[in-house]
């Protein structure tokens, strides 16, 4: 029903198709790519080599296919933007909404401790998981959730606050509702759109500080590409050699914009208040 | 400027057609409507929600919601101008220089970070020109005029620290500081008390004569038009039905909708019309509260630490028979629908409330378990003012009436959907609208669906908590009778918290007057009502607005006025407040007073 629903709305089709196609291309990538993304050519190269009929989207410093390196590089992305936003959200609402019904002490404690993981520096925490761990793709999608959740707390907390003390709450509650159907049935559905908009949102910047930990060496591990460390890893190329920055900008770009656009739609089609006027 | 002699007229309005764009297209909310407004006078523009009355209002200021809302023909011409026509930045001199407006809910038309002194003197000094000293003079003078306690210390005080009348208050002289020469107000005393709002009703009235100033009054209550109109248009459905004097509305009405707009007035008739009390010995009580208190702590400061107790009930105690209304009256923060509350444990309280008898389930709400809690929830249910609000906007109508059978574990899933139909039946729906979804039906139909809700249960007692204060007066009385019928029918005993006193009138067997937290009269609502013993009750009954415009001249009434006075007490005390508790005199038949 929901797809029917997606399948009706043009921008909304237009981000599922984009995502179908980055999927299967994450998946088919052994047979789409045309070369090896990781392997070097024994040849030295000054510059990156520009676009050719050999080279479609040309080369990077070190001689690697560019086109491949896209290809693969949705893999990475697309497990760490999904994965790591995913889990982020499901920490963050499921912290703030504790503690926005249930303020009190526990709602206290949980906010203390949203607060202190806000100001602890996300890059140091980072740093510090990496240390602790074996770097693996699955440590960056943790060290990502770890320190994104914190913002989506605070929110979806404001947010319960309010919804919490709406006549209907009370309502169910004199009907002898549990906390959990409060929780789950009552308030948890009415933050969805709250969530849509962060894990949409979320995409970009996860992608970002991927980027960024890649930088630093604690991200995805080299020579294995992701959007983000070739964004990274190119960027003092811009001047010389700029498709090496805009194309995977443009693909974390695109990828960003194809999820908010179903995200858009998702939060039309599951608000009953708006059933019929489209 | 020309001098406004009275009767001149000073706005004429003539054919104003206003349309709002919404997704099936234009809807015209407002249909050639015309009427005029003479210097001196105050014309009523009555109706129902939908009518387009604040509409109205907003066309005349330009205020009209930007995109939406668009005028599409007419004109209102207000000293040889017209209105409709004029730049926003032309509208932006005349609104609070020569046409004010004040609001329903006074707390959220004034800024609640600014001193009510910086908002008064705001406008005086962008509108007249004035310097802040000569600003801060004319702010101190309008406060004066309209009756505020202390007017020097107000000047210094934001929002939060006024209590409602005092905030309309602070709104009238802010409208009135710039001595317009017309007054919109848009239902300014519904979110009032009602003693509160007989006093504003005087002070406009009093302004008026002091000043000249036209008002425009727009209201749903009938009972305030008797009170304050010289003149009345009728509205409905955006078109005028109906103008005239008030006097002539009131004895005559020509269109079938003003008659019955009055007809469904509930009017009130000194108790006379109350459905008899039942013999309090006669059965056991199905409710039977003794010494029920509840108290809040305000914290605040550094360290969290109390520094204000809020007595909202001190050891009150009721019963309420099967088949019987009890009534909980009194003005806000009376503590009357945290009674409500209690009873349904929604708010933790100490005290001994006994549901058919049984003995009392534990002391205290916080040592309930959540069996025992759901066994009184079985029995006593809650309907609230609005029910918009009380329905989850996310459920179709039909989860929304089964859910409490699911969440007592309540027959099979075809048995509840049964269930629902039935239900639906029984409160005047049909079961083919179980699917759909509470935005998609009226305000007297949601009602209903609350009631049906309440009902799915097959409690014994509903806690009505200002059930029909949001309806409009026609639909009002519809619930009132299901309620009845309900009642009749099912055995049903109601806790009617209300602070309309004709509708408790029409709808109680008793009644308990409550004040600061405790009960101050409780008898036979015959009684209470038609013989007032405690000051408060007949200072509550004589703000009471009556439906009749000749009424406006007796002297009793007059009389009456002269008690409505002073501010609604406040239950917010100091940490070491210890009430002092009433003693009863009993008057017989049940009729106690608080000596």
């Amino acid at each position: 029903m929901i797809l029917g629903a997606i399948l009706k709305r043009k921008p909304a089709l237009l981000g599922l198709v984009i995502i179908v196609l980055f999927v299967a291309m994450a998946i088919l990538a052994p047979w789409l790519a045309p070369y090896d993304p990781t392997v070097t050519p024994d040849i030295t190269l000054l510059h990156p080599l520009a676009p050719d009929t050999q080279f479609w989207f040309g080369t990077d410093l070190l001689g690697r296919d560019f086109l491949s390196r896209l290809i693969y590089g949705a893999r990475a992305t697309l497990i760490i933007g999904v994965l790591a936003n995913g889990i982020a959200v499901a920490i963050g609402a499921l912290i703030g909404v504790t503690a926005g019904y249930l303020r009190g002490q526990v709602g206290s404690l949980l906010m203390r401790f949203t607060d202190l993981m806000m100001a602890f520096p996300a890059l140091l925490l980072a740093i510090l998981l990496a240390a602790m761990f074996n770097p693996s793709i699955w440590i960056v999608v943790m060290v990502i959730a770890m320190v994104s959740w914190v913002q989506i707390a605070r929110v979806v907390y404001a947010e319960t606050i309010s919804l919490a003390e709406r006549e209907y709450v009370t309502a169910v509650r004199a009907a002898g509702a549990s906390t959990l159907r409060i929780l789950f049935r009552h308030i948890l559905p009415h933050l969805v759109p709250t969530l849509i908009v962060w894990g949409t949102l979320g995409i970009a910047t996860t992608s970002l500080f991927e980027a960024t930990l890649s930088f630093l060496g604690i991200g995805v591990q080299p020579p294995t590409p992701s959007w983000g460390n070739m964004v990274n890893e190119n960027q003092t190329y811009f001047e010389s050699a700029p498709w090496l920055v805009f194309l995977p900008g443009a693909a974390i770009g695109l990828l960003a914009l194809s999820f908010n656009l179903i995200g858009d739609a998702l939060r039309d089609i599951l608000d009953p208040t708006l059933r019929g006027r489209h | 400027m020309i001098l406004q002699k009275s009767g001149d007229i000073l706005l004429d309005v003539r054919g104003l057609s206003v349309e709002f764009a919404s997704p099936r297209g234009a809807v015209r909310v407002i249909d050639k409507l015309s009427f005029d407004l003479r210097a001196g006078e105050t014309l009523c523009i009555a109706g129902e929600s939908g009518s387009g009355k604040s509409v109205t209002a907003l066309s005349l200021m330009g205020l009209l919601p930007k995109p939406g809302g668009r005028i599409t023909e007419g004109s209102a011409h207000f000293l040889g101008r017209d209105l409709l026509t004029q730049g926003e930045r032309e509208m932006s001199r005349l609104r609070g220089n020569e046409i004010s407006m004040i609001f329903q809910e006074p707390m959220t038309s004034l800024n609640p970070v600014l001193r009510v002194g910086t908002q008064l003197t705001e406008g005086l000094v962008r509108h007249l020109g004035l310097s802040q000293s000569e600003a801060r003079a004319r702010a101190l003078q309008a406060l004066d005029a309209v009756r505020i306690s202390e007017p020097q210390r107000r000047l210094t005080q934001y929002p939060h620290e006024l209590s409602g009348g005092m905030r309309q208050r602070v709104m009238i002289a802010m409208a009135m500081a710039a001595r317009p020469k017309i007054l919109i107000a848009d239902e300014p005393t519904t979110a009032l008390d009602v003693t509160i709002q007989a006093q504003i009703l005087e002070l406009m009235a009093t302004l008026q004569r002091e000043t000249g100033t036209a008002i425009i009054m727009i209201t749903h209550d009938m009972g305030v038009v008797a009170e304050i109109a010289d003149r009345v248009v009728v509205m409905k459905k955006g078109e005028a039905v109906e103008r005239g004097t008030t006097a002539e509305i009131f004895a005559h009405q020509h269109h079938p909708y003003t008659r019955a707009l009055l007809a469904a007035v509930p009017t009130f008739s000194q108790g006379a019309a109350a459905p008899m009390a039942p013999d309090l010995t006669a059965a056991k009580p199905l409710i039977d509260v003794t010494d029920l208190t509840v108290r809040f702590d305000v914290k605040g400061g550094f360290l969290q630490r109390v520094q204000q107790r809020v007595h909202a009930v001190e050891k009150i105690n009721f019963k309420v028979m099967p088949s019987e209304t009890l009534a909980l009256v009194g003005e806000s923060g009376c503590g009357k629908s945290t009674t409500g509350r209690a009873l349904m444990h929604l708010v933790p309280s100490v005290g001994e409330i006994r549901i058919e008898g049984e003995a009392a389930l534990g002391q205290s709400w916080g040592r309930k378990s959540t069996a025992e809690l759901k066994a009184i929830r079985r029995r006593v249910q809650m309907i609230f003012q609005d029910p918009l609000a009380s329905l989850d906007p996310r459920m179709s109508v039909g989860d929304l009436v089964i859910e409490p059978l699911i969440i007592h574990n309540i027959g099979t899933p075809q048995q509840r959907r049964e269930k629902a139909a039935e239900l639906f039946r029984r409160v005047g729906l049909t079961p083919e609208q179980l699917s759909r979804f509470p935005h998609e039906f009226s305000g007297g139909q949601r009602q209903r669906i609350c009631i049906a809700r309440a009902l799915a249960l097959n409690p014994k007692v509903i806690v009505a908590d200002e059930c029909v204060s949001a309806l409009d007066v026609s639909i009002q009385a519809q619930i009132l009778a299901l309620m009845q019928e309900l009642q009749d029918e099912l055995g049903l005993a109601y806790l009617f918290i209300s602070h309309d006193m004709a509708v408790v009138e029409r709808i109680s067997h008793r009644v308990a007057v409550m004040s600061m937290g405790q009960i101050v009269e409780t008898g036979p609502t015959r009684a209470v009502l038609g013989n007032p013993q405690h000051p408060y009750t007949q200072k509550l009954l004589a703000a009471v607005p009556i439906p009749d415009p000749a009424r406006r001249h007796a002297e009793d009434w007059q009389r009456n006025r002269q008690r409505i006075e002073g501010e609604v007490p406040s239950p917010f005390q100091s940490v070491d407040f210890t009430p002092s508790y009433v003693t009863y005199r009993d008057l017989g038949g049940g009729h106690l007073v608080a000596a």
